[in-house]
């Protein structure tokens, strides 16, 4: 299974090498991919339909207890088919929709990417290894969105996607280490036997409502649901892959598996329920005033999304099978229409329904797709979305004791649908034909075959749905609920309630499609406040940001150096007081060796030599005495047993006296600049900072120490390393890393001090 | 004996800090330097001194018990190859800012991002 | 930058022998007080006297070889003595040792090398250090 997810990962890396050599065998292999892995995994539909699972793991940071570890069972299996599925549609699609794009191989890059990444998300057994997936889905869809990044809306929604998604992604890393830290372990698969631990500790709400928030924003739920219309910024292929078949689900996915391990209280199923619920109606009912295909095709994708969670919160046995049903369903549809929006848009040059009509001889196999996923979408026998609206239906009408609110609602919303439906999938075939920008005619095969392969499905699962995906449905639910349910899906369930709930839902659609101008006439006269707009806050809270960070630099980040490191001196002093002050007690100091009258001698020098470079008037005076320090500290490592120091103490000192004198005449008189007011403040922050780590030592040579690597370096250096001189065998064999780093900065030092100076010289030609 | 060595530290940090303040960037550099050479001494205090018996391996091929810590003097001499790396760097980085400005005075040199525009 | 002839005089006599020390220095350096760094700088003084005394052209001559040069040379010899292991099928960095001394150099092994390449550079960023800001002035 690791080579499954890598396999997207390498092939970004070698794409752009490989479209140099061919371009089209490059496009030819990108959809190759996606078909090759969901092959893979439909190799293992017996073997999960048996009843196993199949559990993977390989190294990665063992010390942490992070491992790649991946897991397959009924629920990501279904997510990985899906995936790979319509990832084979789309980049098929691709080929053609982005023929003669500038940047075709980047967006094969970034594309692949985010397959790979979503496949590991939802393969992922372990919680760190499943958030870096998770982050890497967030990053793809970023780059994605802002594709065409010479548009100004293109990048501010990316942006906002990824500000959205991102912060969410925050929230859950809290949440899921608050999980890891309650059951003591990084495996998602145990967790779900560990429901009672987690659910009754104390920090379980809190642990809860963070994952639960990096659920919402991710499938773009109530009330962060803004970012996913504006999503659409995206190239057709992009949206009809990330914002309606895959990514928008990661959310639903992560509480789906999260479901056996925090669900089961009233905090999880109710919040979700609730969200669910309000997401379905009310970005539903938002669609009513959009004309544009992707911008409808979006809004009820949110629906969509929110009668997932719903079906997640209600939670009994029937609606977990909705669940999956409604799932693989939309997967198909959804995917089917944004692709088709894509070719209309493609073809006519436009994307506005109220500018397309008439289409069907012109397009006729475009034509056929589009309302076979329609059908699909509006629940219409025989197709896979009947069964998964029929199973919706039933399962809110059971859910006591508020089924008739929740069957009024999911009426309601599906209404909504039922009328994007025919906005999308029929309104441009069908009615006079209408002038485009474009001359319209049929797609190219490329265009219209992945597509097709989606839609034939959804009536081939539709027709044979209880042969096809029952056993596969039957397993998914051990992954949501921990327990293997027994409820076969069918097709056909007789004449019941919900049957005639499903024709008057169309009936309701067809009615609304008819009145739709009349109501937004109505809607236009009544003026909404913008502070109902979630999307209002985002924005407020950005511009705040930004304001705030611009308020912090100009008054952090004066451009004055002084003010800069006072600043960082009363840090230092504060923080490093308070660690000494709570530390407490005075140090134990060792008076028993009495300094002799050489270190005596040298400690003056030293501090006098300090003293008079501090306060001298003049270069040259400054420059001796720093000499002077520079001797001392020599002779000081000379009285404690570190010759090699000394030496190079000695040298150095004698380099930088060098240095000065040759530079010196060059360099600006001293002037006296500051106040006395100033040097006074300085005089006391230094004396301070000097107090502090004086202190500081005394604390720590107080205490005894032990030094454990002493003793190693001891009894190997000469063995190992084969030198006695311990200092140089540490610089030129144990630490040799170090020293090559550091032999690097040199020699960057000196480039720069080259390009510095050459710099000048090049400027004075101008 | 390391009564001493702790006074001259906190001096040395002292003087270092104040001429890290001060407007002159010639001043700045002796700073620099200053806060050098206190850094390495605390890490050679801290590391825990000894009289007169280096970090060498005897004949006998034995380090004897109350040598000096080989580590912390090891961590320093790079460090003060590093210091000098450094000190050049910030010299020769002041000198173009004041060939280019016509000032030293580092309250007068806030102005930059105005200046290349 | 001319200087005295008494200065001139004493660094001609004096040169040899620091840099005959420098090497001293960089081969005990295993065993005794010394080693690459130390051996650099005593190297690179001794270059800078020379410059003081006879002015930076005559230095960068008798030097004979770039200073940039110099210091990517080390660079390089430290960054080789380091992949040197992996021909011996040994992790990247590990010491190898040849069994037997060579007179004069002692023991012969990827360290030494190592120490050689910390020499070289350290000797060559000073000099480029000193001799640009010395060319700078003139």
């Amino acid at each position: 299974m690791l080579y499954a997810v890598v396999a997207g990962f390498i092939f970004a890396i070698f794409f752009p090498a490989a479209v140099r050599i061919n371009k089209q065998a490059g496009k030819i292999a990108a959809a190759v991919l996606p078909l090759g892995i969901f092959i893979y995994f439909a190799s293992f539909y017996n073997t999960i339909t048996e009843g196993n699972v199949i559990a993977q793991s390989y190294n990665w940071i063992p010390s942490l207890g992070i491992n790649l570890s991946f897991y397959l069972d009924g629920l990501s299996l279904t997510f990985a088919l899906i995936i790979s599925l319509v990832g084979f549609a789309v980049f098929l699609y691709t080929a053609s929709y982005m023929e003669g794009n500038k940047y075709i191989t980047r967006f094969y890059i970034y594309i692949t990417l985010f397959m790979a990444s979503m496949l590991g998300l939802v393969l992922s057994d372990n919680i760190i290894t499943m958030f870096v997936f998770w982050e890497l889905t967030s990053i793809s869809s970023y780059f994605l969105i802002g594709f065409n990044h010479d548009k100004e809306r293109s990048r501010i929604y990316a942006l906002q996607a990824l500000l959205i998604t991102g912060g969410g992604g925050l929230a859950l890393l809290a949440g899921l280490i608050i999980i890891a830290n309650i059951s003591g372990g990084w495996s998602i698969s145990s967790l779900a036997d560990l429901n009672e631990l987690i659910t009754g500790h104390k920090h379980y709400p809190i642990a809860a409502i963070l994952v639960l928030i990096g659920a919402f924003t991710k499938s773009a739920q109530f009330p962060f649901h803004f970012w996913l219309p504006n999503a659409m910024e995206a190239p057709t292929p992009v949206s009809a892959y990330l914002h309606s078949a895959t990514m928008v689900k990661a959310g639903i996915y992560l509480m789906a598996r999260m479901n056996p391990s925090l669900g089961g209280t009233d905090l999880w199923q109710h919040t979700i329920l609730i969200v669910g619920a309000v997401t379905m109606l009310f970005t539903a009912m938002l669609s009513l005033k959009q004309t544009d295909l992707k911008k409808l095709l979006a809004y009820s994708t949110l629906g969509v999304l929110g009668t997932l969670t719903m079906l997640l919160g209600i939670g009994s046995d029937l609606a977990i099978k909705a669940f999956m049903i409604y799932l693989i369903a939309h997967s198909l549809y959804k995917g089917t229409l944004f692709l088709i929006a894509g070719i209309i848009d493609h073809e006519t040059g436009t994307r506005d329904i109220t500018k397309l009509g008439g289409l069907r001889k012109l397009m006729p196999i475009t034509m056929v797709i589009a309302v076979l996923a329609s059908l699909s979408k509006m629940g219409i026998i025989p197709l896979i979305g009947f069964v998964g609206k029929e199973t919706v239906y039933a399962s809110a009408l059971e859910f006591e004791p508020f089924g008739t609110l929740l069957i009024i609602l999911a009426i309601a919303a599906n209404v909504f649908i039922v009328y994007i439906t025919i906005a999308v999938g029929f309104k441009p075939f069908f009615g006079k034909l209408k002038p485009t920008p474009k001359e319209p005619h049929e797609s190219p095969f490329k265009m219209w075959f992945g597509p097709m392969i989606l839609a034939l499905l959804g009536v081939v699962l539709g027709m044979f749905s209880s042969v096809v995906i029952n056993s596969l449905i039957n397993f998914t639910e051990i992954g949501v609920i921990n327990k293997k349910l027994n409820i076969p899906v069918k097709l056909w369930h007789g004449f019941n309630l919900e049957l005639a709930l499903s024709v008057l839902t169309v009936l309701l659609g067809v009615l609304l499609y008819f009145k739709r101008d009349n109501i937004v006439n109505t809607l236009n006269k009544i003026s909404f406040t913008k502070y109902v707009k979630p999307s209002y806050y985002y924005e407020f809270l950005l511009s705040s940001t930004l304001s705030f960070a611009k308020f912090q630099t100009k008054f952090l980040q004066n451009g004055n150096l002084s003010n800069y490191a006072a600043m960082i001196i009363v840090a230092t002093i504060f923080l490093g007081g308070l660690a000494l002050v709570s530390f407490g007690g005075a140090p134990n100091i060792d008076l028993t060796f009495a300094p002799t009258f050489a270190e005596v001698i040298i400690g003056i020098i030293l501090i006098l030599a300090a003293i008079s470079a501090v306060r001298a008037k003049s270069r040259l005076t400054a420059i001796v005495s720093v000499g002077v320090v520079g001797y001392s500290v020599a002779l000081i490592f000379i009285m404690y047993s570190a010759p090699d120091l000394a030496m190079t103490q000695f040298a150095i000192e004698t380099l930088t006296v060098i240095l000065f004198v040759l530079v010196i005449y060059r360099l600006p008189k001293y002037l006296p600049f500051s106040s006395m007011t100033r040097r006074i403040r300085d005089f006391i922050l230094a004396g301070l900072g000097g107090l502090l780590m004086s202190l500081i030592v005394l604390f720590i040579i107080a205490e005894p120490m032990t030094s454990e690597l002493k003793k190693y370096f001891g009894e190997n250096s000469l063995t190992i390393g084969k030198g006695r001189n311990i200092v140089n065998v540490i610089l030129v064999d144990f630490r040799a890393l170090d020293t090559m780093g550091e032999i690097a900065v040199l020699a960057i030092a000196a480039i720069g001090v080259y390009a510095l100076l050459k710099l000048k010289s090049n400027g004075s030609e101008k | 004996m390391e009564v001493i060595l702790v006074i001259v530290i906190g001096v040395l940090y002292a003087s270092g800090l104040y001429m890290i303040l001060r407007r002159s960037f010639v001043k700045v550099i002796i700073g620099l330097i200053f806060l050098g050479h206190a850094a390495n001494l605390l890490i050679f205090t801290v590391g825990r001194i000894s009289k007169g018996i280096p970090a060498f391996i005897s004949i006998e091929g034995t380090l004897a018990e109350n040598a000096a810590d080989p580590l912390p003097q090891a961590l320093i001499l790079t460090a003060i190859v590093i210091g000098f790396g450094v000190q050049a760097f910030a010299i020769v980085l002041f000198k173009r800012a004041y060939q280019t400005t016509g000032t030293d005075d580092l309250d007068e040199l806030n102005t930059t991002d105005e200046l290349i525009q | 930058m001319k200087s005295s002839l008494i200065l001139a005089t004493t660094v001609k006599y004096i040169i040899p022998l620091l840099l005959i020390f420098s090497f001293f220095l960089l081969l005990r350096g295993h065993n005794e007080p010394g080693g690459g760094f130390a051996g650099g700088l005593v190297a690179a003084a001794a270059y800078a006297l020379y410059a003081i005394a006879n002015g930076v052209e005559e230095a960068e001559k008798f030097l004979s070889i770039e200073p940039l040069k110099l210091f990517s040379f080390g660079l390089l010899t430290a960054l080789i003595s380091a992949l040197l292991p992996l021909l011996a099928g040994k992790p990247f960095m590990t010491g190898v040792w040849l069994d037997n001394k060579i007179p004069v150099i002692g023991k012969l092994g990827t360290p030494i090398i190592f120490d050689v390449g910390v020499y070289l550079l350290v000797l060559g960023v000073s000099t480029k250090i000193i001799f640009s800001l010395a060319q700078e002035e003139e």
